[in-house]
């Protein structure tokens, strides 16, 4: 119920929600969980195992209890914690793992098989028979214990990354994190300061206490203005830093639109990596509960939890509220309680020593032992010396102390200390290069130790950035002592709950050290303690401290569990933001790009390029109709081809051609300028990385060619053989593959062609085969080179890109005036395999020079990259599977790629494999399909019948192994 | 994780291309024999703590670099040009 006069909340802002199709109304500034209990709903959520109904526990992002569905249809979002998610007019929140509704649970009848569902009964039940477990077991418990299910439609949402650098990243704006980004902010350093937290100022917003002369949230409304005036601080509301990284990078997830009734096609939320020179933890620290029988019954919360319901919210979840605590914080509550004219029932502490009041009845070194209700919290039992006795209450709020939230400092490995004096882990020193923790995540819980951390952990990180400290007054606040006599579980019969998110409960804990799982990290997974989204933030010390008792160790000595990123859950959807579909992958377009989509080219990718794969011409209804008449078009006419797309690197310097000398196995020192020749790289470990041309275009200056596959590749090794092998080569690369636009003009009719374009005519006997130089194309400077790729007379006219475009569209209507026209990818593949060309189908970084018959290619005059190592007898083996053609001669005429072939008359196993087809083509120029492959002692073999077996296909075909070269042996056309 | 390129200064290490180790900067003679090639192509330590390893800046300015870095701790020792290691 909302108290009159309490909370930061505007009452004249209603917001009307539905909460399992009910209408609700809140105010603007609640959070679901805190509108709920202000209309008096306290039943939120079903247990994960047991369908036990659940409460809010917390008023934060811990939450293990409340989680509900937000929305419905494809963007409905599962697992929200109903203490983060604010409420907007129309939200539509729906309860989960409940069947019929959250107050009548069928599936609650896990509960009452709840002995046989304790600690390792994943591991000791549904054992037998095995395959039973996947069929029957699993899917059975996955349907009953799990939480809520997504739409499984695609996620309609928009998600966004983002990238920041600042000096000081500041994590959490409670009041050691705004006292730090003051001092920090005021010496002129770029600061973040993100919180996860829809409003900054921490636990400042749920205290009553004064900083300096004010309210502590007056103070933190001061301190807020300042810094938004500030040009060189970034505040980040709604984004949590969900994890360090290396070199003073974070992880931060920024929720843009889980707020907002309307997006307006925004992103719902942003995933930042933050690099920062410094950083500071100021993350706070996060309630204990205390272990008691049926201490998870709705109703039943942290003390500081209740203190946020009624000091920012103006909410009081209950009547008659009591408290039960160990230390001094707690009295706190009801004190806030009082105040606000709340009725306390009574406090429970179970310190013998405990402080006394007038205010309310305090119950000295007594505990809570069970509690009782229908779906929520109607009475508690107390034990003391006394005997035991029954309270009538509502609400209980309880206080185990405070775990400082050190989380992130244990993400890069370290485990954190433990203080004896705050009963607490704290954060290592140094956990996180660059980062310090301040205030209550350090263990320092007084709102005055905070703000003094605060400062001068700042101070510390402008030391380290080189800058002046201005000079900042810390204000006076609260400087309590906290005071604490641990209490973890309250012994007694029946279940006390330690994580409620995975239904782990003391028993579980005592039966998992019986069976002998006493490091912490078995009873872990065995029991699934901590295991479950919230990472166990409320649950795992307590648990700890259980295993320590039952084991007869200390806490110290028992060890502790880590935490890994992310603090809290993010979505893989912002995790992959830009990555779904294409994503921010570049497209690489050629400049006939427009030109071949004008004639209704379908584009193949090509890494990142874009190439036609044919042109179709009109009344052609297949691929193989266009492929076939460009083929013949190229063998008969001419035909024009974007070739731009091959990788080409320009080399320059008085050693360009000792490199090349040094990359290339074959020899190019006698290279004369004017000339082409073709040239074979290796890996150094002895297999081919690529082959290419390269031209002299002067007598320092050398143009290479690679494959597209390879490009960048070729790249790489050339950028490291110039640096790291031989610095003191005076060479210099540069790519221009996207500088020069390459077109291939093949066929017959090739010369003719150029001859009408270029402004002088290709003079007899001046380009012979493998020639290069300059041309002027309609005045424009262009490059000539005569070589082949189809086995044609053929040549490649290379301009300055910009002039691309119109070059290709002349070439065409050119070919097109003499009977040819333009050809794709398919055409092209044709007609190489056609002349035993090879590509990456073939150079697929197993195969080597001499399986490619190109052993004669490895000079024995220089050393070069891979000479070594090609050497080795195993590369060199006569059976190895080495080059070949195939050609059909049974009744079946299909070859297809990646079919393996075998002995004619041998059983296809995979132990009589004996190689393998790379590339299968029809061929219009022979009439029937040829193939390329690797044949075991393949060129040994020519005329004997293989059998190929495609057996993911079902073809089986008898082939002829022939020469791979199959149209034109000699090469007459391309020379002549 | 981010490498200072000497070039470039401090980058998020996606700029980077990973070769592995630097031994690769150590090229044996063509005659050096079997075993130099064989520890020089295939043979690597896989060290928990200082390692030197070969990076290049390829969305970058396209330098390779020597990095020494602890894989234990992820600590950055040191980035050279590979160049001057070379030279
Ligand atoms: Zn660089």
């Amino acid at each position: 119920m909302r108290i009159a006069g309490k909370g930061l909340l505007d009452r004249s802002k209603p917001v009307a929600f539905r909460f399992d199709g009910v209408r609700y109304e809140g105010l603007e500034g609640d959070t679901l969980a805190s509108a709920l209990l202000a209309n008096g709903v306290r039943l939120m959520g079903r247990s994960f195992k047991y369908h036990r109904p659940r409460g809010v526990l917390s008023a934060g992002s811990e939450e293990p209890n409340a989680l509900v569905t937000i929305g419905r249809g494809a963007d409905r979002i599962p697992n929200t914690r109903a203490t983060v998610q604010e409420i907007f007019s129309g939200l539509d929140a729906v309860s989960q793992n409940r069947w019929p509704s959250l107050a009548v649970d069928l599936l609650g009848l896990n509960d009452l098989a709840a002995p046989f569902l304790g600690a390792g009964f994943y591991y000791k039940t549904f054992m037998w028979p095995a395959a039973f477990w996947e069929k029957l077991y699993e899917p059975a418990i996955r349907r009953a214990a799990g939480l809520g299910a997504l739409s499984g439609q695609a996620d309609g949402d928009v998600y966004d990354r983002a990238y920041a650098f600042c000096d000081l990243l500041v994590i959490g704006a409670g009041p050691a994190g705004l006292m730090a980004a003051l001092v920090a902010g005021r010496a002129g350093a770029d600061v973040i300061l993100a919180d996860e937290d829809a409003r900054m100022g921490g636990r400042l917003l749920s205290e009553t206490g004064a900083v300096g002369e004010e309210a502590g949230v007056s103070w933190a409304g001061e301190v807020l203005a300042e810094l938004e005036s500030l040009p060189n601080v970034r505040l980040m509301r709604r984004t949590t830093v969900v994890g360090p990284y290396d070199q003073g990078t974070f992880g931060a997830l920024e929720r843009l639109g889980h707020h907002l009734p309307h997006r307006g096609g925004g992103p719902l939320e942003c995933f930042w990596r933050i690099v920062a020179r410094r950083s500071i933890l100021a993350a706070g620290a996060l309630e204990r509960p205390i272990a008691f029988r049926d201490n998870d019954r709705p109703g039943i919360m942290t003390a500081g939890a209740v203190r946020s319901y009624l000091n920012r919210w103006g909410v009081s979840p209950g009547r008659a509220v009591t408290v039960f605590g160990n230390n001094d914080d707690a009295h706190r509550t009801a004190r806030d309680l009082v105040d606000a004219g709340v009725h306390v029932a009574g406090l429970i502490d179970s310190r013998h020593d405990a402080p006394q009041s007038d205010l309310f009845p305090v119950y000295r070194g007594a505990q809570v032992c069970g509690s009782a209700g229908r779906r929520g919290l109607e009475n508690i039992t107390i034990r003391s010396i006394a005997g035991e006795d029954r309270l009538q209450t509502d609400c209980l709020a309880v206080s185990g102390g405070w775990n400082p939230s050190l989380h992130l400092t244990c993400h890069m490995n370290t485990r954190p200390h433990w203080r004896e004096d705050i009963a607490a882990f704290v954060p290592a020193p140094g956990a996180v290069p660059g980062l310090s923790a301040a205030g209550a995540c350090n263990g320092t819980f007084s709102t005055a130790g905070c703000l003094r951390e605060g400062a001068a952990a700042a101070r510390a990180a402008l030391e380290d950035l080189g800058r002046t400290a201005p000079p900042v007054v810390v204000p006076e606040a609260e400087d309590d002592p906290y005071r604490i006599t641990p209490l973890w579980a309250v012994a007694g019969r029946g279940r006390a709950w330690l994580d409620f998110q995975n239904d782990v409960t003391v028993k579980d804990v005592k039966q998992a050290a019986a069976e002998n799982f006493r490091s912490v990290e078995h009873m872990k997974r065995y029991t699934t303690q901590g295991m479950a989204t919230d990472q166990g933030k409320s649950s795992n010390v307590a648990a700890l401290a259980v295993l320590a008792d039952v084991t007869g160790r200390s806490i110290p000595e028992t060890g502790a569990t880590g935490f890994r990123p992310p603090y809290s859950p993010v979505a893989i959807a912002a995790l992959g933001a830009g990555g779904s579909g294409k994503g921010f992958a570049p497209e690489r377009q050629t400049t006939s790009h427009a030109a071949s989509l004008d004639r209704g080219a379908p584009m193949i990718e090509a890494g990142l390029w874009y190439r036609p794969s044919f042109f179709p011409a009109p009344g052609e209804k297949t691929w193989r109709q266009s492929c076939d008449r460009e083929v013949r078009m190229v063998r008969e006419a001419v035909g024009i081809c974007d070739v731009s797309t091959l990788g080409k690197i320009d080399i320059q310097g008085p050693d360009a051609a000792r490199l090349l000398d040094f990359v290339y196995t074959n020899g190019f020192g006698s290279l004369q300028v004017g000339r082409v020749r073709y040239g074979l790289m290796l890996r150094e470990d002895g297999y081919v990385m690529d082959d290419g041309t390269t031209a002299r275009l002067a007598d320092q200056q050398y143009l290479m060619t690679t494959t597209t596959a390879a490009a960048g590749d070729v790249m790489r090794h050339l950028e490291f053989v110039t640096q790291g092998l031989h610095p003191d080569w005076d060479v210099r690369l540069i790519s221009v593959t996207e500088q020069w636009a390459q077109f291939a003009v093949a066929g017959p009719w090739a010369r003719a062609l150029l001859n009408g374009l270029l402004d002088a005519p290709l003079a007899d006997g001046d380009w012979p085969f493998m020639a290069c130089g300059e041309v002027s194309v309609m005045g424009v400077a262009g490059r000539l080179f005569r070589i082949s790729f189809s086995g044609e007379h053929a040549y490649e006219l290379a301009v300055p890109a910009r002039y691309g475009e119109a070059l290709f569209r002349e070439l065409v209507a050119r070919a097109e005036g003499l009977g040819g026209g333009p050809y794709g990818m398919e055409a092209l593949n044709v007609l190489r395999i056609e002349k035993g060309l090879i590509t990456h189908a073939e150079i697929d970084g197993r195969t080597t020079a001499f399986d490619l018959g190109l052993g004669r290619m490895l000079s024995s005059k220089k050393d070069f990259i891979g000479k070594t190592l090609a050497q080795r007898p195993g590369l060199l083996a006569a059976d190895r599977q080495r080059l070949v053609g195939l050609k059909p001669v049974g009744a079946v005429k299909l070859i297809t790629a990646g079919a393996h072939l075998f002995a004619a008359e041998a059983e296809p196993l995979r132990a009589n494999d004996q190689g393998w087809v790379s590339s299968t083509a029809f061929s219009p120029t022979l009439g029937h399909q040829i193939a390329l492959g690797f044949l075991s002692r393949g060129p040994e073999r020519l005329g004997e019948v293989v059998k190929m077996v495609d057996h993911l296909r079902g073809v089986e075909t008898l082939c002829e192994v022939v020469a791979p070269v199959f149209f034109d042996p000699e090469g007459g056309r391309a020379r002549g | 994780m981010r490498i200072s390129c000497p070039l470039c200064g401090p980058r998020d290490r996606r700029e980077f291309y990973y070769r592995g180790a630097a031994v690769a900067l150590q090229r044996p003679a063509a005659d050096a024999g079997e075993d130099a090639w064989q520890a020089y192509v295939f043979l690597r330590d896989n060290p928990a703590g200082v390692t030197r390893d070969l990076w290049y800046h390829a969305q970058g300015c396209g330098a390779w670099l020597v990095v020494t870095r602890d894989t234990a701790s992820h600590e950055i020792l040191a980035t050279e040009l590979a160049a001057e290691v070379a030279s």
